[in-house]
């Protein structure tokens, strides 16, 4: 693996990181799986592409897609909050629904190119006078950073604190008067503008747009999220937190160019970061099991949480409670 | 200051598992009154704060706190009305996020939450402080740690703090103390107390232990059936023995839990 390869790993890693970043959102902070990605990750750069491609000037371009795939995530959240399917269902359908509207906005055709237009790349890499990826990682660079900032802040005001409670303890923070449906709605939506905003930079780097850009990126950031986090288990400061699955999906596509410089096929990703995911999710029951092995019992953490799962552990622990005080009462 | 008319709620209507929850409840809660409500399992009380709280919507009869009828509202919209807590300690608040924060959420209960202002500044901080240092839990010195490593007891007085550092109208406690160890459980017991008198709070407490009922609060109701079938206050409640409510329960159709006739 050369340092030009190197290079263009980093930079494709800062590109999808913002969409990482909209997962992160989801998945992480609201505890909401949503699926839309890969349908909304190609919208975002569909929709950049043709309107790039009509002389609107690219930043107000990125906007758009932006805009657009914001609306994405208006379906899936409308779905579930308003329709209560589930979400893993309502991200599916919307995805399924995103292939035929893609292709539309493609004028039915499988890709196009956006080689014939100036974006921000090119504007950079002009001004700069450096190369299209380097220009392409400078302006991924600027971008996550500015995401990253923004949502750092926003989660820490009031209003992006009922964000994070909504996916901690949902039934609690109703109970504090947040109308958590909404705030899913606002969250899903968020979400999609940066995944939408990512795969428009993407197309701007590969100077094209492609119907199938967006497969298989929900597990892609998924890996990057969890690779993020073990570099970064130790801090629990939110914006390195942040930070961390962005850094996740640089570390993700330095792997991945790795592999393609050892002769597996790009399309081998796919089969690699499930295996990732796979392995980070089952993780916490693997170490369990390990505990059960070497402690002999549940530590006293997991009882506990298991005793907040069901009720009826709960009323037992009760009635033992009680059954201890008749010995002691006057009751026996 | 609560008012409840001809409140009907039945589960699994037309199914065999049809269960008639609240028949017919009417209830008047007056401004500082601190009810103990007692009635054997499936009588009824956690549907009766349910349909109070929101969660739950009432077939048929209007809740009214403070003159505004709010049969219609939402849960969200009830909250600046109503604290709770619940039975499970894991419930009343968000794991992952510092004692701090918790509180910074709970203060804001039924306000706007601004997407423009810090949550926690100096000033709400040091305020925080303050009132985690009166639960004399010593756990002032640890605004900044994570809710789930605390005790369950620890928790539980985190989250009556919270239900109660915005003073709400109506205060509503679901056999709060029933998942702690006798100790904690009487410790969390007198916080309530504490904070019920000192604030004059309107208060609705369920709980299992007849002793609890009979000790605390200047009224009672019992419950059964969905329906409130007893209701004492003043003098007469405080004249009154387990031994009394013994008999009470026992021309009642639900069979009274073991916690019961122990409590
Ligand atoms: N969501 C629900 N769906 C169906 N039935 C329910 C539901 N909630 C409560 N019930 C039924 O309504 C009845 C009253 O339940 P409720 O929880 O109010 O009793 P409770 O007095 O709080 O009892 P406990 O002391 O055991 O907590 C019970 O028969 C219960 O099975
Ligand atoms: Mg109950």
């Amino acid at each position: 693996m050369n340092i030009g390869s190197l290079l263009g790993a980093i930079g494709q890693g800062f590109i999808w990181g913002i969409m990482t970043l909209g997962i992160y959102i989801t998945y992480k902070i609201l505890n909401v799986s949503d699926l839309t990605v890969d349908g909304s990750f190609a919208t975002g750069g569909a929709v950049f592409a043709v309107t790039a491609l009509s002389n609107i000037h690219p930043t107000i371009c990125l906007f758009i897609a932006m805009f657009v795939g914001g609306i994405c995530g208006l379906v899936t959240g409308i779905l579930h909050t308003k329709f209560k399917i589930p979400a893993i269902l309502a991200g599916i359908l919307t995805q399924l629904g995103l292939y035929s509207v893609n292709l539309r906005i493609l004028g039915d055709k499988a890709n196009i190119s956006v080689a014939p237009v100036s974006t921000n790349i090119t504007f950079l890499a002009n001004v700069l006078n450096i190369p299209h990826t380097r220009a392409g990682m400078l302006l991924g660079i600027i971008i996550s950073i500015m995401c990253i900032l923004l949502l750092y802040f926003l989660l820490g005001t009031e209003f992006g604190a009922s964000i994070r409670a909504t996916g901690n303890n949902e039934k609690m923070i109703r109970a504090l008067g947040v109308n958590t449906d909404n705030i899913k709605l606002f969250g899903i939506i968020l979400s999609n503008m940066l995944i939408g905003l990512s795969g428009a930079l993407l197309v701007q780097m590969n100077k094209y747009a492609d119907v199938g850009m967006g497969k298989g990126a929900i597990v892609y950031g998924l890996a990057s999220i969890v690779i993020g986090e073990v570099f970064f288990r130790r801090f629990s400061n939110f914006g390195i937190k942040l930070m961390s699955s962005v850094f996740g999906c640089i570390v993700f596509f330095i792997i991945r160019a790795f592999v393609i410089s050892l002769g597996l096929k790009a399309n081998d990703m796919q089969l690699l970061s499930a295996t990732i995911v796979v392995i980070a999710l089952a993780m916490p029951i693997f170490k369990e099991n390990i505990n059960i092995r070497k402690v002999g019992k549940i530590n006293s953490l997991n009882e506990m949480k298991q005793v907040s799962s069901s009720d009826e552990i709960v009323k037992e622990k009760i009635e033992k409670r009680e059954v201890t005080e008749v010995g002691g009462g006057n009751n026996a | 200051m609560l008012k409840l008319k001809n409140i009907y709620k039945t589960f699994n209507s037309g199914t065999i598992n049809e269960k008639r929850a609240l028949d017919d409840i009417n209830l008047v809660l007056n401004d500082g009154d601190f009810v103990t409500v007692i009635g054997g399992n499936g009588a009824g009380k956690s549907t009766l704060q349910n349909v109070i709280s929101g969660t739950i919507m009432p077939d048929f009869g209007t809740v009214e706190i403070n003159g505004i009828n709010i049969t219609k509202y939402p849960e969200h919209k009830r909250a600046k009305y109503i604290g709770r807590v619940f039975q499970d300690p894991m419930l009343g608040t968000a794991s992952d996020m510092w004692i701090e924060e918790n509180l910074a959420l709970a203060i804001k209960r039924g306000e706007n939450r601004s997407a423009f202002k810090w949550m926690i500044d100096n000033n709400n901080s040091l305020f925080f402080k303050e009132q985690v240092a009166k639960l004399g839990l010593g756990l002032e010195d640890r605004l900044k740690t994570k809710v789930k490593l605390l005790s369950g007891g620890q928790r539980q007085a985190i989250t009556l703090l919270m239900s109660t550092l915005k003073k709400p109208d109506l205060l509503m406690l679901d056999e709060h103390t029933a998942a702690l160890d006798p100790k904690t459980a009487s410790l969390v017991l007198n916080l309530t107390d504490e904070i019920v008198k000192t604030s004059n709070i309107t208060t609705l407490m369920i709980t299992h232990n007849m002793r609890d009922a009979l000790n605390y609060g200047n009224r009672l109701i019992m419950m059964d059936q969905g329906r409130i079938i007893f209701d004492v206050a003043g003098d007469e409640k405080k004249k009154l023995t387990v031994e009394d409510l013994l008999q009470k329960f026992n021309t009642t159709k639900d069979a009274p839990s073991d916690a019961m006739i122990l409590g």
